[in-house]
């Protein structure tokens, strides 16, 4: 199977494709592939630790939450992150901080990479 | 020592209106740094990127000169991001899409901007390591 780094930039709360696309996400990952997903720019503001996955609306978040626990290595760009105040302590669970280097790694290394 | 790759990017905004454009820079100069080989075919709106008629203003509002104001000019961005390149071992080829360039009148790009079309990106992909495809919303 394939490896593959999903690069989202939109805010959940703007766009509902962002939830079409992690559903792309957790279907790679459940087919066997190695997904990893890159949260930068706005796409960020769904994984602060205040972001609400139990409101009905709110599916783009509700399916960042899941993704985590399903297989997917979900990262958020620290630069993104400081730039619009959120404190890397202070994110959902299962996501974890990575610079933007990593997108570089992944794209060396061959991986499938997708921007959204 | 990081082992040599050549990366393609595509991208499609037009500058001075979206975060995107910051990320893709942030991530050529990545690229750049590790010495890799880079191409970049800037298409529709993106063409204007290198645009060498770019100047920096004044902003009345804080009272500033154009000097003071020091306004970030992304040809300048393209243009650092091709000396680290180069300053690293790597190459860099930045192709602007003829058709997206007589369209908008973006014909004045800085130097090392060469004019191609769509083919020249199948091209580089074919002969890249991967390749990266930054859209317009």
């Amino acid at each position: 199977m394939a490896d593959y780094l999903l690069i989202e930039s939109r805010d959940p709360f703007e766009s509902v494709e962002v939830g079409n696309f992690l559903t792309l996400a957790e279907g790679l990952s459940k087919e066997g592939s190695q997904v990893a997903l890159f949260l930068v720019q706005n796409a960020v503001l769904a994984a602060r630790h205040g972001a609400q996955s139990g409101f009905p609306h709110n599916m783009g978040v509700r399916a960042l939450a899941a993704l985590a626990g399903n297989g997917v290595k979900v990262l958020a760009d620290s630069f993104s992150l400081q730039e619009r105040g959120i404190s890397p302590n202070r994110l959902i669970a299962g996501v974890t901080v990575a610079t933007l280097s990593t997108v570089v790694d992944h794209l060396a290394a061959g991986h499938k990479t997708l921007w959204h | 020592m990081l082992s040599k790759k050549k990366l393609t990017f595509m991208l499609m905004d037009a500058p001075f209106e979206n975060a995107r454009t910051t990320t893709a820079l942030r991530l050529i100069d990545i690229a750049a740094r590790r010495g890799y080989d880079i191409n970049v075919f800037a298409y529709e709106g993106a063409v204007y990127l290198p645009l060498a008629a770019q100047a920096k203003h004044a902003n009345a509002v804080h009272g500033h000169d154009a000097t003071e104001e020091d306004h970030p000019l992304p040809r300048e961005w393209v243009a650092a991001v091709m000396e680290e390149a180069n300053r690293n071992g790597g190459t860099f080829e930045w192709v602007n899409c003829g058709l997206c360039v007589d369209e908008r009148g973006a014909t004045e790009a800085i130097p090392s901007v060469r004019r191609g079309s769509p083919a020249d990106f199948w091209k580089m992909a074919g002969a890249s390591d991967n390749v990266l495809v930054i859209p317009t919303k």
